[in-house]
């Protein structure tokens, strides 16, 4: 008789106090202050007196054990074996002396290592998986994020932004990668190409039915088989229906372009919460560089970076300075789909008489 | 032999730049030849460059799990197998990190030995929802690959409609800006929730995420159905000598130009004599002016969460942010903490019994208005969960004055 097999052991979240820093771990909950002495650095002092230095890295996320292993050694020989991760993939490598700080920078720049993401700089780019590994990508994650922070990488390691910078991209519209200072996305321009011939032994009709936010969707017999028809004057072209019905292919290599948001914002730090706003769109998905992307994000930054005023966020600096000011210091056209066109969207019309001129 | 590296000259320009390079990752892995994923890894660059040349994905999904977990593994197998047969299969573990993301370097190698015998060797730190996410591991080893990983202490994360894996910020461990334990209520919660999040039955994904203060740094507020965020009841402590110290090194104008005017509720002004003069009636502790003078300013001593409801992304009635249902609740005793997780329990019990399939709680509690949901969890209604009163008249008020009763008891209870 075969043993019983291994049952999980249900132990969820991992407790992080025994992996760490000991000097962390000994003043959890009494830090007094902090400072940033140079990009990249942070300093923080306890109310006892204790002080930690942290060095902050970028990583591209998707790492091999072996780019791993040599964070690990570097951390071992230059740092004090412990680091964290930051929710946009930088490591951080905490050092109980100031002494240990340079010369673990320059050995995390000889390994490749960029030091910086702290502060006012643009921090690494909050992406999702895309070709790489997503079912339903239009466009690669990791590739889009280092073309652009290759294009960034001098505002990663300086603090000269008005404020920090936070990117996203998103593969798809359900944008994953969420909202951000500048979110790069794809903006499907065309409703999706139906094989009929799957459509009914892959897809389970009614549940693609209700998943559309425009009832677009309806079930049609297409040569004595099952299926589903798209009320193409109704379709915005959202992909909502892919998910749940591969045969319902969204993605196209032409017209699934890409689209730049602006101002949006998680924070509650003196605005509330904002989300990113049509900036432009109809950008090719042109990999492996994206060029012409990144020649819109960096415009855009150029000009906000000369614009704004200290600690004004892109949305906040835009709400001060006007959208037609924002449209015409970018030199972006605005047109009539940057105009909210659905049901909750009156609320950003404007009713007032305040003209900019 | 030793297969050659397949040829990838478009992911080959994304090797040049200063940015550290994922394809010089896969392309190590894919050298390592006493490994058996350096062909998986090369068959996978073969396949990535078939996309960036096509500009199309090429993975589907199916049904690959655990024993014991409906959830937690994202299958992926190619669409286009037959021209690279090794990656056929390469499916992801979601596993949870630790709260805060802290590592030491010997619990880091433990997960690249485990994932180098089992998987592809390809990691991401990590992903959206906070998992560690082992990428690229066949049908056959993800059973193995799991037992090695939970034998070591990890465990599986979410997916699909179940609670999902969470996050919390560096809070208490490396920050004076925290306002509570984030770690201890991160794990309370999903780990008194780990049946929900293990054998997938809500309606939808329903994710809790953590931060210290406003300044929010793992995005509660849009990215979770229940955001729990730091804040204070009594006033900012101010040091006025650093205070002065601030204005003599950056100069009056840039104080009342970045602290002062950029208060949202105009609540700071300077005195005379360069000492900050804070209204803490009018102050919502929005954080900005901590983060300007971090040596003279900081939360007040009376610390616990707000907590918001309802944040998500587009589909299917537009982007929400999370609205507040909690104002204010302490998080100091075991006693709180307690409560805390009853009130999170209420939460997912609300979701599961009332939503539509695919409907997140944002969207639910649209559907059927916010004092509905309420009612249901026993909260009462504040004017901290609102912008502005109501502006339309349309509504039935004919218990208004058994409404009114119940805000005099509230009140008079409050002030006893």
């Amino acid at each position: 008789m075969s043993e019983a097999p291994r049952m999980p052991d249900e132990t969820g979240v991992p407790d992080p106090l025994p992996l760490m820093h000991p000097l962390l771990r000994k003043n959890r909950g009494t830090w007094k202050w902090h400072d940033r002495p140079r990009p990249g650095v942070l300093h923080h002092v306890a109310e006892g007196g204790d002080e930690v230095w942290t060095v902050r890295a970028g990583t591209p996320r998707q790492m091999d054990v072996h780019m791993v292993r040599n964070l690990c050694d570097i951390a071992d020989q230059y740092a004090e074996s412990h680091v964290r991760f930051t929710s946009r993939s930088n490591i951080e490598f905490m050092l109980s002396s100031f002494d240990k700080v340079q010369p673990l920078i320059d050995k995390l720049e000889e390994e490749g290592f960029p030091i910086g993401g702290t502060g006012n700089s643009i921090s690494m780019i909050s992406h999702t998986q895309g070709w790489l590994h997503c079912d339903i990508p239009a466009t690669d994650g990791s590739g889009v994020a280092k073309a652009m922070m290759d294009e960034l990488y001098d505002e990663f390691i300086a603090e000269e932004m008005p404020n920090r910078v936070k990117i996203t991209t998103s593969c798809c519209q359900i944008n994953c990668g969420g909202q951000g200072d500048i979110a790069i996305n794809i903006q499907h321009t065309k409703p999706p190409k139906i094989d009929h011939d799957l459509v009914a032994s892959v897809c389970e009709r009614p549940v693609v039915i209700a998943r559309c936010p425009v009832a677009a969707i309806r079930p049609i017999v297409i040569n004595g088989k099952p299926s589903l028809e798209v009320d193409e004057r109704k379709c915005m072209c959202c992909g909502a229906c892919y998910p749940p019905c591969p045969p319902m292919q969204i993605n196209d290599p032409e017209h699934s372009k890409i689209a730049i948001w602006v101002g949006g914002k998680h924070s509650s730090t003196r605005s509330k919460p904002t989300f990113h706003k049509l900036a432009a769109a109809g950008l090719p998905n042109n990999p492996p560089r994206w060029p012409e992307v990144a020649e819109v994000v960096k415009m855009i930054l150029g000009v906000y970076k000369e614009d704004a005023r200290p600690w004004e966020r892109m949305g906040e600096w835009i709400e001060r300075i006007g959208w037609p000011r924002f449209f015409e210091l970018t030199n972006l056209p605005f047109t009539k789909y940057h105009v909210e066109s659905w049901p909750g969207g009156r609320a950003s019309l404007n009713a007032s008489s305040h003209v900019y001129f | 032999m030793t297969r050659k590296l397949p040829d990838t000259p478009l992911l080959d320009e994304l090797e040049s730049g200063p940015w550290p390079s994922f394809v010089t990752g896969l392309k190590r892995l894919a050298r390592t030849e006493d490994k058996p994923y350096a062909g998986v890894m090369k068959d996978l660059l073969g396949q990535l460059e078939h996309s960036y040349e096509t500009r199309k994905g090429y993975w589907k999904g199916g049904t690959v799990g655990v024993r014991g977990y409906g959830g937690g593994v994202i299958p992926r197998f190619s669409e286009v197998a037959e021209d690279f047969p090794e990656c056929a299969e390469f499916h992801t573990l979601r596993i949870q990190a630790p709260a805060g993301m802290h590592y030491d370097t010997e619990t880091l190698r433990g997960l690249c030995d485990i994932w180098e015998e089992h998987g592809s060797g390809l990691i991401a730190f990590h992903g959206q929802s906070g998992d560690i996410m082992f990428q690229g591991c066949t049908t056959e080893n993800v059973q193995k690959a799991f037992d090695a990983l939970n034998e070591y202490g990890f465990d599986m994360g979410g997916a699909g409609p179940a609670v999902r894996t969470s996050m919390s910020c560096v809070g208490a461990a490396r920050c004076e800006q925290s306002c509570f334990d984030e770690q201890k209520a991160h794990r309370l919660i999903v780990n008194s929730l780990l049946d929900e999040m293990h054998r997938p039955a809500l309606p939808y994904k329903f994710k809790f995420k953590f931060s210290g203060c406003a300044n929010d740094c793992v995005n509660a507020i849009h990215r979770s159905d229940v955001a729990v965020i730091g804040t204070w009841r009594d006033d900012i402590r101010i040091e006025q000598e650093r205070v002065k110290e601030y204005v003599e090194e950056r100069g009056r104008k840039a104080i009342i130009d970045q602290v002062v005017a950029m208060c949202p509720t105009r609540a700071i002004s300077l005195d005379d004599d360069d000492s900050l003069d804070i209204d803490n009636r009018s102050c919502v502790r929005c954080m900005h002016c901590i983060n300007v003078m971090t040596k003279a300013l900081s939360p007040g001593k009376e610390r616990g969460v707000t907590i918001l409801i309802g944040g998500k992304r587009s589909l299917k009635i537009g982007d929400l942010m999370g609205t507040v249902v909690v104002p204010f609740m302490r998080l100091e005793t075991d006693e709180d903490y307690e409560k805390f997780q009853a009130l999170a329990h209420a939460f997912v019990e609300s979701f599961a019994e009332n939503a539509l399939e695919h409907e997140r709680v944002g969207e639910m509690i649209v559907r059927i208005g916010l004092v509905n949901f309420l009612e249901g969890i026993g909260l009462e209604p504040d004017p901290n969960m609102i912008r502005h009163p109501r502006t339309s008249s349309y509504v039935r008020m004919d218990d208004w004055d058994e409404e009114v009763e119940k805000w005099n008891a509230r009140n008079n209870t409050a002030a006893e």
